[in-house]
């Protein structure tokens, strides 16, 4: 099988955890004198391309997978039109409902305490903290979220990040629910981006440019100074990146693994029967989506919140993000997959040809040496 | 979401399998096609390199270029064709027939030393030295018993790489 070395300065891997499927190419093994075959025969090269163009792993990890229709016959068809009928005309209204009285009483309650509360930090911080918890449970409500949370309940302390596998924006719901994080995301357009400058701004929240590679200096060093800071609400981070569709899990970035504290693992894991939590950013926007999370039957998750965990003597920070994605992926039954997140939105980069082009130079010109 | 084989009836289906030879089952086909339709995102017809190079696993593929190339424009039932040497059902002269397609850019039905040159490159890159890379490729051609200026075409191809030995298959994942 060959060894695919996805090898470079940002993530320096070496034992990817290859899905299963993968194209075996006969690895050049030094076989004696080299021959015109040996430069002819690029099978095993051919091979690793189709295999990809067939199926890779990488596209694999944002498939939607509906669930298998189950309405197919002239008894259940009925039932499914009944239940369409339900969740659209009425269960649909109702949430609707109950979202706007949400938003209502907590925009009433948020602007007062943010206005006038300006002198008295501490209390102003507490109330906000506890609206966001309640406009989230709104929101959840407004899914008919079932969410059973699993192990002790963050606390605030210093010099703690807690990371988590990412699946849609509803995981910040999920989380925020029951605790107030303060998230560092990914800045957004129309009326998400909306809240996130007014009220996710008063959490601490931080914004990145994904787009913007000087931008990650600046964000490290506002990492660092939030986790510093005693009052400061916890930090959340979703180290992949990008939403993944539940099933597998993208490499870690080593961001959060590096700021030197500890790190508390929380695996979230959607149970599909009731619908599909991924949020496909190329298929859907996040109104649509949220829309057909409020015509499903309900939401049902586990969320798990893991040991914290420590970097290790000796463990490089990557080799600890690495660590971090096993105890998630294993918790939550999710596959491990060699792939960095971004590769969704940019090309790699050409170190990884590269180094299968000197594997095979080397041993070219080794084997033309022997006899 | 999702585009499923009640875009492909069974005429197209048995249309692809005739275009093909055959080399693919049609629950294979039917899973090709969702695997174009996946890759093929703004549904245009054909796969853009750009849609190709969006496989990470591709695109590190040090002859990713060239495929790119016999790729181009392929509708679904050339796609087919295209992937139909590695099947399992392909005949080693299939195989060795399609080795030679991507040595010979030019499609005359001769590999010049030149072509296989260019080839050599893409797999080694800048590890070896141009020169380097033509002493290495006149010598094992010499040793082979051609000349540095021989044009080599299929038959000799099928001599030189093609043995039982040849493993180019890949699976077709069905669900």
């Amino acid at each position: 099988m060959s060894k695919l070395n996805t090898s470079n300065s940002e993530l320096d891997l070496d034992r990817p955890n290859i899905e299963d499927y993968l194209p075996s190419g006969s690895i050049q093994e030094p076989r004696g004198k080299l021959r015109l075959r040996d430069l002819l025969d690029i099978s095993p090269t051919l091979t690793e391309a189709a295999g990809a163009i067939v199926d890779d792993s990488f596209t694999r990890c944002f498939k939607s997978n509906p669930p298998e229709p189950w309405n197919w016959n002239v008894y259940l068809f009925p039932l499914w039109c009944l239940g369409v009928v339900v969740r659209y005309g009425f269960l649909f209204p109702l949430r609707v409902l109950v979202l706007t009285l949400g938003w209502i009483i907590f925009l009433s309650c948020y602007f007062p305490v943010h206005t006038l509360l300006k002198r008295n930090d501490k209390l102003r911080k507490k109330l906000e903290r506890g609206l966001v918890e309640l406009i989230c449970s709104f929101f959840v409500a407004s899914w008919t979220g079932v969410i059973k949370y699993h192990g002790p309940r963050p606390s605030m302390r210093p010099r703690q990040v807690f990371v988590a596998n990412h699946t849609s924006m509803i995981d910040f719901i999920v989380l925020e629910q029951m605790t107030a994080f303060a998230v560092i995301m990914q800045k957004h357009p129309g009326w998400v981006g909306l809240l996130q400058s007014t009220i996710l701004e008063s959490l601490g929240c931080i914004w990145f440019n994904r787009s913007e590679s000087k931008d990650r200096g600046i964000v490290t060093r506002k990492l660092r100074e939030h986790v510093e800071g005693a009052d400061n609400n916890p930090l959340l981070i979703f180290p992949e990146g990008t939403c993944v569709n539940n099933h597998y899990t993208v490499m870690f970035k080593k961001g959060a693994f590096e700021l030197g504290c500890t790190v508390c693992p929380i695996a979230i894991k959607y149970n599909k029967i009731f619908v599909d939590a991924f949020w496909n950013s190329r298929k859907q926007s996040f109104t649509m989506h949220l829309l057909q999370l409020m015509t499903s039957w309900a939401v049902v998750c586990d969320v798990w919140y893991l040991e914290p965990q420590n970097l290790k003597p000796g463990e490089t920070p990557i080799e600890f993000a690495e660590r971090v994605r096993d105890i998630i992926s294993v918790r939550a039954g999710l596959k491990k997959v060699p792939w960095d997140g971004y590769l969704k939105y940019s090309r790699p980069s050409p170190k990884h040809r590269e180094r299968k082009q000197q594997s095979f130079a080397e041993s070219v010109l080794r084997r033309l040496e022997e006899k | 979401m999702g585009n499923t084989s009640s875009m492909l009836t069974q005429y197209d289906i048995e249309e692809v399998q005739e275009h093909c030879n055959h080399t693919f089952s049609q629950q294979e086909i039917v899973s090709l096609y969702q695997r174009f339709c996946q890759l093929d995102r703004n549904g245009c017809g054909f796969i853009s390199a750009d849609e190709f190079m969006s496989v990470p696993e591709f695109a590190v593929n040090p002859l990713f270029q060239r495929l790119l190339r016999m790729l181009d424009g392929l509708n679904f039932k050339e796609f087919v064709a295209f992937l139909s040497a590695f099947s399992s059902r392909a005949s080693l002269q299939q195989k060795v027939e399609f080795i030679f397609k991507v040595y010979d850019s030019d499609g005359n039905g001769k590999v010049t030393f030149n072509e296989m040159l260019d080839i050599l490159r893409d797999l080694t890159g800048q590890f070896i030295s141009e020169q380097q890379r033509e002493k290495v490729l006149t010598r094992v051609l010499e040793e082979a018993g051609y000349a540095k200026d021989s044009l080599l075409v299929q038959a000799d191809f099928m001599k030189i790489v093609g043995n039982s030995g040849l493993k180019m298959e890949v699976e077709v994942p069905v669900d």
